[in-house]
């Protein structure tokens, strides 16, 4: 199946890359394609097969029901999570106005 | 004096652990070659205080007579993939430029902790995204190696690049690498160095730059099997922060290495013989059969019905995995933010995200917003799913008759930059052999083979049973010991 440029719009819109004209004409024959060549798999037949979900058989783990039982990844980390933000005001995140 | 940048891994930490020399007088003689080497452009950022202040550590611990750990006084590169606690991590794109961690990753944790120091920041493609170091915001990586009698610089291999340029200009005795689908053995097949991936879970991926979480695994980079399996014991290990980390101890693979292999059985892929590779790729493959039966090894023919499909899976998995792994660059959290007079929320994320990310990344988020909308899931997804249980299958059914599996690792040698920049799906084609490995979880080892008659070296490739990393640097080493592999790129830079 190809898809046409429309398509490559809608997509990039739904990923949130904006995309000019010239990068639009661009990409549309580039990922066609990249399509066309992997839709080779439906040459496979996979009817009786299980998609995979784990490469290597493993299963979660529960963390121990401690606050803070690692501190790395526990809270009381305000500012460090906020040391590389473009904007941090307040103690928060800052972004543009979203509510009129 | 030997020339301390000429040693590797085991020899450093042997020789400051023995008084031969100091960690510091190694970490200076890095530092300096990393300085004089900037033309190779394998660091995004050198750290040489880093270096230092690792080896002053290592040499106050000797003179008190402490333990020095396993990597004790050995400086190492490291792949600009693992958050570094203040030091700029960017994985190579103009997104996260800037980005300083305020953690570190659990795998450069545990090599500092083992003794080592870091140098510096190694140049990688964009995201981990190619196979020639040429999609890095921070520019192309070159290779130290050249085509014999031509100046062209020749691609070091990617993803990890950096990593593979450094250690065979020996700049660094060692890296860190990552591999998603074959970006540890296709570079290190491209310089002429080692490099292994282990089994899926062994390295912690917690502070690592997510690419495709249900492939990416670190390795390491380095000159030889012996300096792979102690770097491979510093960086494993169970790692709770790591949903997917094997809670299994770490085996003591260094301890371990034997290079006689009576008894073991070495499969040969048939599928693996491609239409269009390169004859003396194959000729290197059939030396290898020679190392290995030299070294007690019964070769078998196996098969491997489904790797011509591997690849495609891949370019499914892959990039899905990536579109949902790279939304959180969105501009408000860390790194770039590109808000336009008046701009909304949205166009923010937009903005952001089109002027932070790279066209190959671009590429592959969109191919993996496609394959996963509405629609298209049965068809591309769930189909490259199934596609991906049947090539670990395949492995499966082979280990049955066979202890390890020996192949290429890449269809070519090294290629000038820029050559086949302008065909994505070219590119992609030089990872056939690397990536069904990569998706069915297995360790797998490139070591020198030979250099083909364009004086460019050529990787043979190991691939084992799941946990069975051993088996992999067993066989690695039987080849390192048979192919008397010691050339070197003569030094330009």
């Amino acid at each position: 199946m190809s898809i046409d440029r429309a398509t490559v719009a809608k997509i990039a819109s739904l990923a949130r890359i904006q995309m000019s004209d010239e990068e639009l004409d661009r990409m549309e024959p580039e990922l066609n394609g990249i399509l066309k060549w992997v839709e080779q798999l439906g040459e496979v037949d996979t009817s009786a097969v299980e998609p995979m979900t784990a490469v290597i058989p493993n299963t979660l783990r529960l963390r121990a029901d401690v606050v803070d039982a690692d501190p790395k990844t526990g809270g009381s980390r305000r500012d460090d999570v906020l040391a590389n933000a473009p904007v941090a005001e307040h103690g928060f995140f800052g972004v543009p106005k979203v509510i009129e | 004096m030997t020339e301390l940048t000429n040693l590797g891994v085991k020899e450093i930490r042997d020789g400051v652990a023995g008084g031969d020399f100091t960690a510091r007088e190694v970490a200076e003689s890095f530092n300096a070659a990393v300085a004089a080497a900037a033309e190779l452009n394998a660091f995004i950022v050198t750290t040489p205080d880093h270096a230092l202040a690792a080896a002053d550590a290592v040499d106050a611990k000797r003179a008190k007579g402490d333990d020095l750990g396993k990597m004790g006084g050995v400086p190492i590169g490291m792949k600009d993939l693992f958050a570094t606690q203040g030091v700029q991590t960017t994985a190579a794109s103009h997104i996260l430029e800037g980005f300083k961690p305020q953690y570190e990753s659990t795998v450069s944790q545990n090599l500092w902790d083992a003794g080592a120091g870091m140098l510096g920041k190694l140049n990688l493609d964009q995201f981990a995204m190619g196979s020639s170091n040429e999609t890095s915001y921070f520019g192309n990586v070159s290779s130290p190696w050249r085509k014999a009698g031509t100046n062209a610089a020749m691609s070091p291999g990617g993803s990890s690049g950096g990593s593979s340029a450094a250690v065979a200009a020996r700049i660094v005795p060692a890296a860190t690498g990552t591999d998603t689908g074959g970006s540890i053995r296709q570079p290190a097949a491209f310089t002429g160095i080692c490099g292994i991936k282990p089994t899926y879970g062994r390295c912690s991926r917690w502070g690592v730059v997510a690419f495709a979480s249900s492939l990416d695994q670190a390795g390491p980079m380095a000159r030889s099997v012996e300096d792979c399996a102690i770097m491979l014991e510093a960086m494993a290990g169970f790692d709770p922060k790591d949903s997917t980390s094997l809670d299994m101890p770490v085996p003591a693979w260094e301890a371990g290495l034997n290079a006689d292999l009576k008894g073991k059985k070495v499969g040969i892929p048939r599928e693996y013989r491609m239409d269009g590779t390169d004859q003396e790729i194959l000729d290197s493959w059939e030396r290898g059969k020679e190392w290995l039966r030299d070294a007690g090894a019964e070769i078998v023919d196996v098969s491997l019905p489904h790797t011509k499909y591997a690849l495609p899976a891949y370019y499914i998995v892959a990039p899905a995995e990536a579109s949902s792994n790279l939304a959180r660059y969105d501009g408000v959290r860390y790194g770039l933010r590109e808000l336009p007079d008046g701009a909304g929320l949205q166009d923010m994320y937009a903005e952001t995200r089109e002027a932070g990310f790279g066209d190959e990344v671009k590429r592959r988020i969109i191919i993996g917003t496609y394959v996963l909308s509405a629609g298209f899931y049965d068809a591309y997804y769930n189909q490259a799913q199934k596609v991906r249980t049947l090539v670990a299958r395949d492995f499966n059914e082979a280990f049955a008759q066979c202890d390890v599996i020996l192949a290429p690792t890449t269809p070519t040698a090294s290629f000038p930059l820029g050559e086949n920049s302008d065909d994505p799906l070219a590119m992609y084609l030089n990872d056939v052999f690397a990536v069904p490995a990569s998706l069915a979880g297995l360790p797998a080892m490139s070591v020198p083979g030979m250099l083909n008659s364009d004086g460019l070296p050529l990787g043979l490739q190991l691939v084992g049973r799941p946990f069975d990393e051993q088996g992999v640097l067993n066989a690695g080493l039987a080849i390192q010991q048979r192919a008397g592999f010691t050339a070197q790129p003569e030094k330009w830079w």
